[in-house]
């Protein structure tokens, strides 16, 4: 249980998380390239409100647009990379965790927590891509056993939000044993009959799509996000021919069945409610 | 013998010369016995530096060698009778994964594997070892029967990867994975993996979950392959032998940490200079286990399992 308290200091809300926000122009759309005022994308869900072009955010952007009030227990925190391997590739792994973690502030690449959603109870575990291009290593792998083990063990559903471009080449095969790892404790998640929604956003490929993204009871996806296993330059450094448009995009997957639905981010709280309403009562 | 890589010259160099030694004292009659015999000692003690002392690289280049056994060839040396079973019941048969009911010492399991080809054409028509998603669900398709009829099942993974290709992404190459990966965590039979070539990232560990995963002396198992991993953090494929070094992937460095249950020992140089006796290892590392997992409670086994694969990785709290 020593992990409770420290669950208890990592509530927080909304007003101290938008302090830090600048006013003004955030930004410009990648899309339609107009730019974007940050209140209005807040308001918009990180949506852009000229081409409905959906934002790359992260964890905090997340838990925001769902969790009620943005209120939720951060689950397991503390979980930081180590470096078995010692790995180097003209710089060390461990500068590398530091820079990305002064850059974004972030421990790793993803965070948990639980809050409630329409009142509802539900674990969110969301990668985040701006640390080392959302890699998945140990920590990634550890932080959603350990959030699949907090919701059999409380019977809460659980929400995965993949947003990652695979394993993390520094953890090397401890990386890939992530894969055997997630996938082995969603099999218990599921024995234990609680709803796993996997959630694809842009871009979800590799080893994350080759295991806990794929295998949601429900997988769904935001529109216009990559989703694939192998990346779309080494397909076509493989067949040698250009790739058709809209190839491996959400709407291309769905179509060919690996998605229940596409979500506008505008509407995706409302609707994950009525799903869990479903699976509640 | 076959001497075909550079760090082998050394060897090649003394066959060559004990062969002109056997020549020249076939045509002049002259007993050159002690010449022969201090050559031959040399030669042995050669074999035995250069072998026992491979790099990653030099592992990942035994581990490719174009006479290694493959599963087809695996199955027809370790078991009495053998069954192939075909295709995934939706779209069609992977060539790159065969599988089947097979029976070794009158005990019968599912064997499923990748297979490589033999020759240029053949490797073509096993698309390299490189699975489609088909090839995933036919594998599953195949656990299942064996978990049906309470046999235990072995794979034999050799692989450069899972076939990035268009279809392959149309038909969902990562969900076929990923279930493979849920459903091996939980099947009811005993699960035996030996990864007896290249086991390169999602494609080998897709039939890979095992009670018991063996890597053979001179194989390779990692996330990526040194070369796509010298050309993503070099810019290059230039740097695959320091690639290959930082990934860690060999079986000795895998079952140090943690990553693997054992090293299944080759014969010296590599399976391809003694198949038969390669296959007879894993033979009798198979009989040793099923004896072993067997005798054990299925739900026992299981929960090991998992727990074996959660334990891996390295956090700090
Ligand atoms: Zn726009």
């Amino acid at each position: 249980m020593a992990w409770f308290k420290r669950e208890k200091k990592g509530i927080i809300t909304s007003t101290q998380e938008k302090k830090e926000a600048p006013d003004g122009i955030w930004n410009k759309c990648p899309e339609c390239k107009k730019p974007l005022h940050y209140a209005e994308q807040v308001e918009n869900k990180y949506v852009c409100h000229y081409c409905n072009y959906h934002l790359r955010i992260g964890s905090k952007e997340y838990f925001s647009v769902l969790f009620d009030n943005n209120e939720f227990t951060e689950l397991f925190p503390a979980l930081r990379s180590g470096d078995p391997l010692n790995f180097n590739d003209n710089k060390k792994y461990t500068d590398r965790l530091e820079e990305s973690n002064k850059k974004t502030g972030l421990i790793d690449a993803i965070r948990s927590g639980h809050g409630k959603i329409d009142g509802q109870d539900l674990v969110i575990a969301c990668m985040d891509f701006n640390f080392i291009g959302g890699s998945m290593g140990s920590v990634v792998g550890e932080k959603i056993a350990r959030s699949i083990d907090y919701c059999i063990q409380h019977r809460i559903p659980f929400l995965m939000i993949s947003k990652s471009g695979g394993a993390r080449m520094m953890e090397a095969a401890f990386s890939l044993m992530q894969m055997a790892k997630t996938s082995a404790k969603l099999a218990l998640l599921s024995k234990a009959r609680i709803p796993y929604i996997s959630l694809l956003t842009d871009p979800t490929t590799g080893g994350v799509t080759a295991s806990y993204a794929m295998l949601g009871d429900v997988n769904i996806a935001e529109p216009g996000a990559l989703i694939g296993f192998a990346g779309p330059r080494v397909i076509k450094e493989t067949i040698k021919k250009d790739l058709p448009k809209g190839f491996q995009t959400s709407e291309f997957v769905l179509e060919h069945g690996f998605l229940d639905f596409i979500v506008d981010r505008r509407q995706m709280k409302e609707k994950l409610a009525t799903f869990l309403k479903m699976m509640n009562n | 013998m076959n001497t075909s890589f550079d760090f082998e010259k050394p060897i090649a160099d003394l066959q060559q010369q004990i062969e002109k030694v056997k020549q020249v004292a076939e045509k002049t009659k002259v007993d050159m016995s002690s010449t022969l015999a201090e050559l031959e000692a040399n030669l042995e003690a050669t074999k035995q530096r250069i072998y026992t002392n491979l790099n990653g690289w030099q592992n990942v280049q035994i581990s490719r060698h174009p006479d290694r056994p493959y599963t087809l060839q695996y199955i027809e040396m370790i078991c009495d009778d053998f069954i192939e079973l075909h295709g995934d019941r939706t779209v069609k048969d992977d060539k790159a994964i065969v599988g089947g009911f097979a029976t070794i010492d009158g005990q019968t399991v599912m064997i499923i594997g990748h297979q490589k080809g033999t020759n240029t054409k053949l490797r073509q028509f096993r698309n390299f070892g490189m699975a489609n998603p088909e090839g995933y669900r036919k594998a599953l398709r195949l656990m299942r029967l064996a978990e049906k009829f309470n046999k235990p099942v072995i794979t034999f993974i050799d692989t450069p990867g899972a076939y990035p290709g268009l279809e392959a992404e149309e038909r969902g190459q990562g969900e076929a994975i990923a279930r493979n990966l849920l459903e091996m965590s939980v099947l009811k039979v005993p699960v035996l993996c030996f990864v007896v070539g290249e086991g390169a990232s999602g494609g080998a560990l897709g039939i890979g979950i095992g009670d018991k995963v063996y890597m053979l002396e001179h194989t390779w198992y990692s996330v990526i392959s040194p070369e796509s991993c010298s050309s993503i953090l070099w810019r290059s494929w230039d740097f695959k032998e320091k690639a290959a070094e930082v990934l860690k992937l060999t079986a000795e460095d895998m079952h140090a940490n943690g990553l693997v249950d054992g090293i299944i020992p080759e014969p010296l140089g590599g399976a391809h200079h003694d198949p038969q006796k390669m296959a007879e290892t894993i033979k009798s590392k198979i009989l040793e286990d099923l004896t072993t997992l067997k005798g054990k409670d299925i739900d026992q086994v299981i929960s090991e399992r998992i727990e074996k694969f959660c334990a891996m990785g390295v956090v700090l709290e």
